[in-house]
């Protein structure tokens, strides 16, 4: 291979007039950590409501909560990002539109908002998974108790729920993460994006995407061991996975 | 507010969308399939391994390609694959191997982590006592992998299959940082050049929900009907 490898390249002022390719990439991950964990509050609320409706016994709430998971699960998340991005300013009032699209950070946003829709499909898939779980004496329990049934959820289904589903969360929060990238085809500067304007401005292509990837692996092992953390210290006594019995 | 919308120019592009991207969206996802299946099992057998190299090789592998966003796989795939190509055949120069070749390269390797792990779990759900039976009928690995435990491991696995596979397909959307025309990339071209930003990505959106809306619910229906097996 005659590839010209450079490791120094990062410590080079970047072409866009501030600091190094290295504060460049820093600045990426920077708004995929920010994009991610903004998305990730938007998915987790909307994603316990909705899940929760769906185990619900009424069937309008429960058919608007399986059409809402079905609807944001089948449609590509590239093709979401664009829906909000270039669609949805032109289906509101054309004032309301021209405001959306002179937004500063606009592409933040969209991106927030569309992989908070995304993710949170998913969460709701997961948290009915959960309910679904609960041996059904549980719920029972609680009526017979005389909790009313907000009652039920609140204090005896959702505790176990979260503790239950916080292993498949793990992964959906690291999905989340990752899905981040795709926000690069509206113009968001995250890291992949980052990368890849790094690589055009430099011709530095491997020490470019070495440097994302290590930074994607980091960000990758903090999550898991931070959640093995989480996980271990509301691990349910009784169950599988928990070492205190 | 639909009143200026111009439901024609989806009309006009009918056959270039389809006969053109959808086509390569499914060979894409087709032949990545086919390719990360067979990969994919070969890499749970490996983590399955009693070698240890082997399966600290497949599970490293494993782990990497599930800790790195699939934009950033294609990208690197699309830019190393020609210096791989150099180094393999000794050429003087990186040897361009086309977006198609390089997306179906990235997609195989992609999804045969995720199909490993499904494989994994589908041979793990098979009681031992039947590879202990395969032994003392005097099976060989590759016969008993090959006659009793894969078979059963992928009927076990189909419905799980069937969703990656619907994972894949809208996963193959992502080319369009490569600028492939696959389906979205050919109706993304044909807004830009018309101006219909929102027809186009209207009809697309439609086009994937119905097609995985239909599939995701015939998974459903057969994994209601092969569930209760044991």
């Amino acid at each position: 291979m005659n590839y010209h490898w450079n490791w120094a390249i990062f410590w080079e002022p970047s072409p866009e007039g501030w600091g190094t390719y290295g504060d460049m990439l820093l600045s990426g991950l920077y708004w995929t950590l920010a994009t991610s964990i903004a998305a990730w509050i938007m998915a987790l609320v909307l994603g316990v409501i909705v899940g929760v409706l769906r185990t619900m016994p009424y069937r309008i709430p429960a058919a608007f909560a399986y059409a809402y998971v079905e609807l944001f699960r089948n449609i590509p998340l590239l093709v979401q990002m664009f829906l909000w991005f270039f669609v949805m300013p032109e289906l509101v009032p054309a004032e309301f539109g021209r405001w959306l699209k002179q937004m500063p950070n606009a592409p933040f946003y969209t991106a927030v908002i569309s992989l908070g829709f995304f993710t949170s499909a998913r969460v709701a898939e997961q948290v009915r998974a959960g309910v679904d779980a609960l041996p059904r004496g549980q719920r029972m329990a609680g009526t017979a108790l005389g909790l009313r049934l907000t009652q039920v959820y609140r204090y005896v289904l959702m505790p176990m729920v979260f503790r239950i589903i916080l292993p498949p969360l793990t992964s959906e929060f690291l999905n989340c993460i990752k899905n981040s990238s795709v926000a690069l085809t509206i113009g968001l500067m995250e890291l992949t994006a980052r990368a890849r304007s790094m690589q055009e401005f430099s011709f530095q292509v491997f020490e470019a995407f070495t440097a994302a990837t290590l930074l994607y692996v980091a960000i990758n092992l903090v999550v898991t061991f931070g959640m093995r953390w989480l996980e271990k210290s509301v691990a349910v006594p009784g169950y599988i996975g928990s070492s205190r019995t | 507010m639909f009143a200026d919308f111009d439901f024609d120019v989806i009309v006009r592009s009918l056959p270039y969308l389809f006969f053109h991207g959808m086509a390569f969206t499914l060979t894409l996802t087709a032949l990545s399939l086919a390719g990360s299946l067979v990969l994919g099992t070969l890499i749970a057998l490996m983590q399955l391994s009693s070698m240890r190299v082997l399966s600290l090789l497949a599970a490293g592998y494993v782990n990497l390609m599930r800790a790195l966003p699939l934009v950033l796989i294609i990208f690197w795939f699309y830019f190393l694959l020609p210096w791989i190509g150099q180094w393999v055949t000794g050429a003087s120069r990186p040897i361009q191997v086309g977006a198609f070749t390089s997306a179906l390269i990235t997609f195989t390797l992609f999804e045969a982590a995720y199909f490993a792990e499904i494989m994994r779990a589908g041979i793990q759900s098979i009681p031992k006592g039947q590879i202990a039976a395969s032994q003392a009928l005097g099976m060989t690995y590759w016969q008993t992998m090959g006659y009793v435990v894969l078979p059963q491991a992928f009927r076990a696995m189909i419905p799980l299959i069937l969703t990656q596979t619907i994972i894949l397909f809208q996963d193959t959307s992502l080319v369009y940082v490569l600028s492939i025309p696959d389906f979205l990339g050919a109706a993304s071209k044909v807004a830009q050049r018309d101006g219909r930003l929102v027809e186009m990505y209207l009809f697309a959106a439609a086009v994937y929900f119905i097609i995985s809306f239909a599939a995701s619910t015939y998974v459903r229906r057969l994994q209601m009907r092969i569930a209760v097996v044991r």
